[in-house]
Parts: structure tokens; sequence; C-alpha cells
């Protein structure tokens, strides 16, 4: 069977010895690397079952084991829970003691100023600041650098929820790609914003297959509008009022290949206005997406453009226009803002201000907590496939939630 | 220095000059086998040229035999070349058009020798070929949906097992008892496609094929099911996101296509032999893939596709005669035009950048 | 049916077995190779029976049996560097890449032979590899003439598939191949140039089919026929499916499909009732598709097969 092991990857480019694998001298450096710098992992196991974050310390083993002077980190901690944060800096800590340079890329202010010894910021493409000592430096003068100007965040005006829009009631998956669904309860009312939260690979992903449409439960029930779904295919679903943002916006959610015209109108090709008898009505295709593209100041040439010319906001202001043309009562959205810019991301969660306002509830599921607290009313927890418990933005705080990420269930919810 | 860049978008002149391109660059490089049998390259095209079109005395004559017979030969693989096309399109790797194409002659030919009014008999011959070509891309479809199995192989093996199936038959039960060869008996004469030129063999056929290609066009274009073939053979997981049965799409994808193919052996039976015998396709299934990617995949391209490999072979055969050079110098060709169309695609997705010296 | 039985279980019929498995072993371990490095090769059939050709040629010009099978994996390699060139460097679609040097194969072959050897009513032999008796162990009873009075590269092919085994899991270059196959973007980062081992693995993977295609008309038969592989290569790919990419398995795989083609031909040969004889040409091709579909549910391709390659691209 074509399967990789730990001690398979960190050889892979290293001479052999007498022309075969070195494999007891792999094992031997990988002791090593676990014991000067606290990073640990079972040489024997296949690299395909290992966690999101043991992957993680895997590619920095490999880097080690190959003596690598200088490591470059890109956004490593989106990964893992708060906890385990402090574990990988406890690492990269010592790693630098021992002499080695380290890139660490993120977007997170607070770990840019507690880890780093000095910081750039870039701005499209530009050096935008050289900042000396991050650790004194106010985290709003580096927001102030990376956008250009002073970040206001969305108001969120007081609206009262109101009647449950989406239940899941026992919910449970397998034969899932990652982590399966164990009893998941949950509802999202009207007027109301649900975050959820957890450590990527917690299940979130069979979560959001689950309600779009995607995923079949082995048991447990899903209203949308209080009604129970009984054909829980992607149509049934969108059937019942249920607006969907994919995790992944050309992967499994526009056709990079197509129009842009086509890729908006794909979800309801089978109805009219797009399609008529079988046959699809090309002008009205146009029309829908000539309309959607002024309305959300989506940048392409047109409807016409080939979907994949587009940049990644705009791909997202396509998805979110096709969804909220017809008005859904509830919208679940995964990673909504993963890859966009800060304009972009605005964009988004000024939309989402609005549908909310406006009456629609939604289920945001994302790995970025600051955009939960900005956002959510409510933010759920999730942990090995189950909800470990559901917090009141108000009380929300990032270490609160932290430790429901971790695993610790919360005794009074 | 030369760098392959990605492209945003094509000219649409690239649609013909793509082809062209590669039709080019294969008869340059085959040009080299011409010379290694000894012949002169220029004349041994020409001959070909002439074979499948008619010289130019016959031409000012208005004799137009050879376009005819270049178009009779052309219409089974009109139809393999949309077979595949469609199926391609769903990304349905149906390599399998030519047992499809047997199953449809077997089925036509069958169905022919049952008296019954001519219009009808046709008709009857064409619903038949198309059930049985499209009962046969069924089956490595429905492997692949239900079972995983890779349909490139499994389509593949099942053009072994249609012919050996054909042999079984007309060596056996089916065999003409008059003549005692191993053929079937003959379709009834009300079942012959009536022939629409006086002195040559273009039957209707010929006509439904040429019809055909608009038809599937019109289908993979302006349909909803085509839209559905279109984005399952894109991007299957966005097709299944947007609601699109992907595994049904696939399924009708194959039927259809099968079906496709299916009627280029109703096609042989009905308008060329009207009977079934083992050599009944030279190979025009596999000659289906060659003509649906020299189309681009796109339906109203497969006409004058098919029409070149049919010049070819038609061609090659009298070239042959003529100058000593094996036959086969066709099947090199195709097998050529193939590899250069797909390196002529590359210009699609991207463009080559020469960099100057000083980069 | 007694006398059936008594045909299958002779000495000759498990000779025959070993004797039908080499050349689908040497294509089945070929496209292996070539697939663990994430490059299917849908030419194998086209490139076997060029390479036979080839092979037949050079032997029956330079009398020299061993100068065929150079020369028949010489033009293995080379067309699955042609593959290597369309779908690795180039990075075009591997499915329709292999059909087409598979027509592109198909078309030479038939060309050349016929450009050589014009159309005789004779056609032109060889005189074909002789089984080798192996001093002492042929002489054990049944297993020795079965297992020790074969052909030269038949014993090479039972040496090639331990040697293969641990070139692909012991060494460097078998790591580097296996990791081209599952994590191409891994192997670049550790320095392994993905490219470079693609064109290695389907090369070699090549050579090996040539010298299948060479097995065919110079030890199993001894003369180039159009129809000698037959579709030998396309189910040497289903046979890489039922061995689940392992050498092992894939030698294995071979040998159980021999066994099922030395029982379909001994049951032509012995003529049952009234069945015809296609049904037993069939038995094989039924055979693969069923064994397929039973085995590709769980089986694991190399996540990268199809997928090419660039280096600037996410």
């Amino acid at each position: 069977m074509p399967r990789l092991s730990v001690l398979d990857n960190l050889l892979v480019g290293m001479p052999g010895k007498g022309g075969r694998l070195d494999a007891a001298g792999g094992r031997q450096r990988l002791a090593e690397i676990g014991r000067s710098f606290g990073l640990k992992l079972d040489p024997n196991r296949l690299v395909s079952s290992l966690a999101v974050g043991e992957q993680q310390r895997l590619e920095i083993i490999k880097a080690l084991f190959r003596g690598a002077r200088l490591l470059i980190l890109d956004e490593p901690t989106a990964v893992l829970a708060p906890q385990d944060v402090e574990g990988l800096f406890a690492a990269l800590r010592a790693i630098a003691g021992k002499g080695l340079g380290i890139i660490f890329i993120s977007h997170k202010l607070n770990e840019v100023r507690a880890l780093t010894s000095r910081c750039v910021v870039l701005r499209h493409g530009r050096l935008a600041g050289d900042i000396a000592d991050p650790a004194a430096t106010a985290a709003r003068e580096m927001a102030r650098l990376m956008c250009g100007q002073e970040i206001v965040t969305p108001s969120r005006p007081k609206v009262t929820a109101g009647r449950v829009v989406l239940e899941l009631d026992g919910v449970a998956t397998n034969g899932h790609p990652g982590m399966a669904l164990k009893d998941v309860n949950l509802a999202v009312r009207e007027s109301e914003i649900v975050g959820v939260a957890g450590v990527s690979g917690n299940g979130q992903r069979a979560l959001a297959d689950v309600i779009a449409g995607m995923l079949v439960p082995t048991r447990g029930k899903l209203r949308i509008g209080g009604e129970e779904v009984r054909d829980r295919s992607p149509r049934g679903v969108q059937a019942k009022g249920l607006g969907r943002i994919p995790e992944d916006r050309l992967a499994s959610g526009l056709v990079g290949a197509l129009p842009l015209a086509d890729s908006m109108a794909l979800p309801r090709i089978g109805q009219a206005p797009f399609s008529r008898n079988g046959l699809l009505q090309p002008a009205a295709i146009a029309d829908f997406a000539t309309a959607q593209i002024k309305e959300f100041d989506i940048r392409c040439q047109g409807p016409q453009a080939r979907t994949g010319t587009l940049s990644g906001g705009n791909l997202q202001k396509a998805l979110l226009a096709r969804e909220l043309a017809f008005h859904p009562r509830v919208l679940i959205a995964a990673q909504p803002t993963r890859g966009l810019d800060i304009g972009a991301t605005r964009f988004v969660h000024e939309k989402f201000l609005g549908l909310r306002s406006a009456g629609c509830g939604l289920l945001v599921i994302s790995e970025d907590l600051e955009e939960l607290l900005t956002l959510s009313d409510r933010i759920a927890v999730m942990y090995e496939g189950a909800i470990a418990g559901i917090v009141d933005a108000a009380d929300a705080t990032v270490a609160r939630l932290g430790l429901l990420m971790s695993g610790a269930r919360e005794r009074a919810a | 220095m030369i760098r392959l860049e990605a492209r945003s978008s094509t000219p649409a002149w690239f649609n013909l000059a793509l082809p062209l391109a590669a039709i080019l660059a294969t008869l340059i490089l085959c040009s080299g086998l011409i010379a290694i049998a000894g012949a002169s390259i220029f004349e041994s095209y020409g001959i070909m040229l002439q074979a499948a079109f008619g010289d130019l005395q016959a031409l000012r004559e208005g004799d137009f035999y050879a376009i005819t017979e270049t178009l009779v030969r052309a219409a089974p693989m009109i139809f393999t070349g949309l077979a595949v096309a469609v199926a391609f399109r769903a990304k349905f790797w149906n390599i399998g058009a030519e047992g499809q194409l047997l199953a449809g002659a077997i089925a036509g030919g069958v169905v022919g020798t049952i008296p019954m009014p001519g219009a009808l008999a046709m008709l009857a011959m064409a619903a038949a070929g198309g059930i049985a070509g499209g009962a046969v891309a069924l089956v490595p479809a429905w492997l692949r949906v239900r079972l995983k199995v890779d349909d490139v192989v499994s389509s593949l093996l099942l053009n072994s097992v249609v012919y050996y199936g054909l042999m079984a038959l007309i060596e056996g039960p089916w065999k003409d008892p008059l003549s005692g060869y191993p053929i079937s008996p003959p379709i009834q004469d009300s079942a012959n496609f009536p022939v629409f030129l006086e002195g040559t063999r273009l039957h209707l056929g010929v006509i439904v094929a040429l019809l055909a290609a608009p038809i599937v066009w019109f289908v993979i274009a302006r349909t909803v099911l085509g839209f559905s073939i279109r984005v399952t053979g894109e991007n299957p997981e966005a097709a299944r996101y947007a609601g699109i049965r992907v595994e049904r799409v696939l399924l009708s994808t194959a039927l259809l296509s099968g079906a496709l193919a299916g009627l280029a052996g109703v096609g042989e039976v009905g308008g060329v032999h009207y009977q079934v015998m083992s050599e009944i396709s030279p190979g025009f299934g596999y000659s289906g893939i060659v003509i649906a990617m020299l189309a681009r995949l796109n339906p109203l391209g497969v006409v004058p596709a098919a029409i070149f490999l049919s010049a070819v072979m038609t061609g090659s055969a009298a070239m042959s005669r003529a100058t000593g050079v094996p036959t086969f110098l066709g099947d090199v060709i195709q097998g050529t035009a193939l590899l250069m169309m797909l390196v002529a695609l590359l210009f699609t997705g991207y463009r080559l950048r020469f960099s100057g010296a000083g980069r | 049916m007694n006398a059936v039985l008594e045909q299958l279980l002779q000495v000759g019929f498990f000779a025959a077995i070993i004797r039908i498995a080499t050349p689908l072993a040497l294509a089945t371990l070929g496209e292996m190779i070539s697939e663990r490095s994430g490059v299917l090769n849908l030419g194998i059939e086209g490139i076997m029976l060029l390479s036979a050709m080839t092979g037949f040629t050079a032997a029956y010009y330079s009398g020299n049996l061993w100068l065929g099978v150079l020369a028949a994996a010489a033009t293995g390699a080379a067309m699955a560097a042609l593959h290597a060139l369309f779908t690795v460097g180039l990075g075009l679609s591997q499915h329709v890449c292999g059909i087409g040097i598979t027509l592109f194969c198909t078309g030479l072959a038939f060309f050349f032979f016929r450009l050589i050897f014009v159309d005789s009513s004779r056609p032109p032999t060889v005189e074909s590899f002789a089984a080798v008796s192996l001093p002492l162990l042929s002489a054990i009873p049944i297993l020795g003439p079965v297992l020790f009075n074969q052909f030269t590269l038949t014993y090479l092919t039972v040496i090639a598939v331990p040697v293969i085994a641990v070139v692909l899991y012991r060494t460097p270059w078998g790591l580097n191949l296996r990791m081209a196959g599952e994590n191409p973007r891994a192997a670049d980062a550790a320095g392994v140039s993905v490219m470079a081992t693609r064109f290695q693995a389907v090369i070699l993977g090549g050579a090996l089919m040539g010298v299948a295609g060479a097995f065919l008309t110079m030890a199993q038969f001894n003369t180039f026929t159009f129809g000698v592989i037959s579709g030998r290569g396309w189910i040497a790919i289903a046979l890489v499916v039922f061995g689940r990419w392992d050498p092992w398995r894939c030698a294995g795989a071979a040998l159980l499909f021999a066994f099922v083609d030395a029982v379909q031909l001994r049951l032509q040969a012995a003529g049952i009732g009234h069945i015809p004889y296609e049904a037993f040409l069939v038995l094989p091709f039924v055979f693969t598709i069923a064994a397929m579909a039973v085995m590709s549910r769980n089986a694991a391709a190399p996540p990268a097969l199809l997928k090419p390659f660039r280096k600037e691209e996410r």
C-alpha cells in the first residue's frame, strides 16, 4: 500500500548509507531533535494518521533534521488550540536559542508581539513598516501600518433574536475524511450570528457538510425554518431556504473554467429563470450576473469572464451574491474570510451583520477567534466532533474559548 | 530563455489554428516515414489528397465520388468522435467507443433482419443500436460510480469482450446460412439505408451523422443536462455542492456517449455492409478519441476532424497502392495527430514567453 | 470432465502458468513503477507492441536474441520517455497522452514491420529462446520441471521482483520515487527533483514493458504478429490495481491471471460441449474487470497519480 511514514518523510532527499536508506541514523536524529527542542513524534506513524498539529510538528522537525539554519513559518497557529500555541512558541524559542533564524508570518498581532524580536509589516506586496521592538509596540499601531488607515471594527446593532431557523438535533456522522460528528445539538435563531470555533479538524468540516447537504448524517435531525429536512441533499436544504458559503471557494463553490455568470447560476441552474423545460436561458443567466456584479461591486471583466481569473475577494463576493440574491432564511459560511485582504474581509463582515439585522440567522465556522468575537452573538466550540460548549459573546474571552477548544468541558453551561 | 506563462483566456481563432497547426506538424513529422520508405513526400501526400477528395480533372467535371467516399467513411467517425467528445466533457474516460459501436452494429443487424416497412425498420435499427451501445457504455460508468473502478481500463477491456461476443455470434448461431462465411445474414432490403446520390454510397446515415453534430452541440451548450455534464467534468466537487447529482450525470453521459457510438455501428450495417462481420470497424472507436481531441471536445469541430481522419485513411490506402509506402502510415498519422494536438493545447492554458538575453 | 481435470493437473499446465505470467509480470511491474511515481502510462499496450516488433526485428537480423531483448528494452524506454516528456515535462493529460502513445506506437509497429518484411505468405520467424534447465533443481520431482525448466527471461523476472521491492522500499531513490507519487510537494521541498524522478521511473517502467513485449515474440512465440499483445498491456494496468501498487502483490496478480488464462487455454483446447471458444477467450477480460471491481473499493492509488507537478504552482 502506498503510504509513507514519519521516518520516510525525514529520510527523503537524504543521502543513504551504502546505497540504502539510513533508517537507524534517522531514528537517532529524530530522538535528538525531540530531546533538544521538545518536538517529539513516533517515526513509525503513517503521515496520513497525523492530526494537523502533528503534521506541522513534522514539518518543523523535517527542517531541523536537514540542518536548516532558517525556518519560515506561514500562519502556523491557525491549526492549533491556544494552549498548543504556547508549546509551539516554546519550541521556536528553543530553536532560536540554538542560533537558528525564524521568519514567522502571521496576521495575529498578539502572536507577533509575544514571539518576535523584530517585525516587518507588508501591505500590498510592499514594505509598510519595520518595527524594532514588537513587544513594546501597540497593536493598534501595527494594525494601522497593515491597513494604511485606522481600522474600524464594524458596529453590531442591537437586535433581538427571533425564532429558531436552523436546528441540529443529535446529529452524528461517520465515514467523513477528518473528524466525524458525535451527537451535535445546535440551534441558530433569526437575527442571530452563531460562531463555531475549534482547532481545525475537530468536526467543523463534517458540520458544514451535513448542513449544506453534502453529507447525510447517520443519526439525528436537521430542521430549517422549523421544518425537518427530509431531502438531505444540497437541493433539499437549498429548497428550505438555506444559503451556503463553502470553505474552499474554487474547489467546491465556483467553477474556475466556466464564465462567472454560469458559476453564479450554478446551484439554481435547473430552475426558472435560468432554465425552462431543460433548456438554458443564457440571457437570464447573464442578466442575473450583471445585476449582482453591480450590486456587490465584483471586480471582473463582465459576466462572461472566466471565473478562475477573479481574485479571492471577488470570488467570495460572487459566492455571497449568488446566495443573498435568493434571500436565505439562514446562511452557513465556512471560513468566510480566509485568505481575504482586510477590505474584502470587512465587506463580508458588513454583509453578515446586514443579514443579521434583516432577520437572517447565520452560522459562521471560522478558525479566526478574532473574527468570531467581532461577529457572533454566541460562540459554539467544537472538540472531537462534538460541541464542547456554547458561550455568549458577551462572556467570551480567548482564554475561555481556548480552554473549550482543548477539550475542557464547561461544567456550568 | 523560453518560459511557459499562464494565460487567462484564449482568442477564438485558436479553435481553428491549434488543430491546423497540430495537423501540419503531424504531416511534417510523418513525411520522415515516407522518406524512409523511399517514396517522394509531396507525391505521396498528393496521392492521398487526390484519393480523398478527387483529382482536379474529376472535380472540374463534377465528379465528386471521392469526396462522397470520404464522407461515407467519415460518418461512423463523426459518431464515435461525438461519443468521445461528450464523454470526455464529463471526464468520463470512455475508451470503449469501439465496443459500443460493435454492440450497436449487432443490435442494428439483428433488428434489421426482421421484416418491417422501411422507415420503421431504420428507426428500429437506430433505436436498438443506440440502446445497445448505451448499455455497453453504462457498464464502465456504473462500475466507476458504484465501485470506483477506473473507467479507462474497464471500458478498454469491454472492447475485447464485445468483440469476442460478436465473433461467437457470427461463427455460431448467427452465421449466415447461405454464404457459410463468419458473417451475419443480410438485413432486409427494406432496411437498407437509401442512397442520396446516384452512383455513390452517400447514404442516409451520413446525413444523420452530419445532423447529429449540431444536435449534440445544442445539448452540450444549451441544455441543463449539457451544463451539468460540463460542470461535472470541470469540477465534480462544485457540481455536487450545487446540487447536481454527479453520479446520475455520469450515467446519463455514458448512455448518451454509448448511444452515439452505437449509431456509428448501425450506420455501417444499414448504409454500407448490410450485414455484420468481424472487421466492420477498422478502429473507428479509437479514431473517435483522436477526432474528439482535434475538435477540442466541441461537437461542431468533430465533423471537420472526422473528415480529416477519414481522408487520411482512404488516402493512405491509395498512396500505399501507388507508392508502396505501407498503408499503416495512416495509423501513424492518427496517433501523431493526437499527440501534436495535445501539445498544441498547451497554448490554451499557457503562452510561451521569450525573454531576452538580459532578462 | 475428468479428462479436462487431468489435462489441468499436468506438469505442463503449471509450467505454462509461469510462462504466461512472465510477460504480464514484467509489464505489470513496469506500469507499477511508473504509477508509483505518479504517472499512469496508458501507452503500455502500444509500447509493448512496438518493442515486440523492434526486438524481433533486431533478433531476426542479428541472429542474437539477447540483442533483440536489448533493442526491445531500448524501444520501450524511448517511447516511455516520450510519454514522460508529454505528461511530466509538459504536464499534459496522462489519460489522453497514454492513448496517443498507444496509437502512435501501434501505427509505427505496423508500418515498420510491413516496410521491413513486406507482405509475404510465410511470416518471418526466429529461433526462439530455449528453456534452460537449472542443474540439480530441475531434477526435483514435479516442482523441478514446473519451476526450474523455464526461459532465462523468466528467471530474471523472478529475480526482478525482490530487486524492485528492495529498490522501492529500501533505497533513497525508491523513497524519492514513492514520495513523488504521494506528496510531490514535500519531495520537492526536500530537494528531490520530482520531474527527474518521474522521468526515471517512467523510462525504467517502459524498459520493463519493452522486455515484456520481447518475451512474447522471442520466447513465448517465435514471430511477430499484429495481434501479439492482444490487450495484455491493458490487463497489466488492471493488475497494478489488483496488486495494490506493491511489487510482490503485482507479481502475484500476474500469476493469478496467468492461472485463469492457462485454464482458459486448456478448456479451449479440450472443447467442452457446444460452448464457443470465444467464451474462453473472453474469460481473462471478464476476470480482470471483475477483479478490479472487487479490489478497487479499498485500493489506494498513489495520491498524486494523474496529477502533473509544476514547481511554481500551488
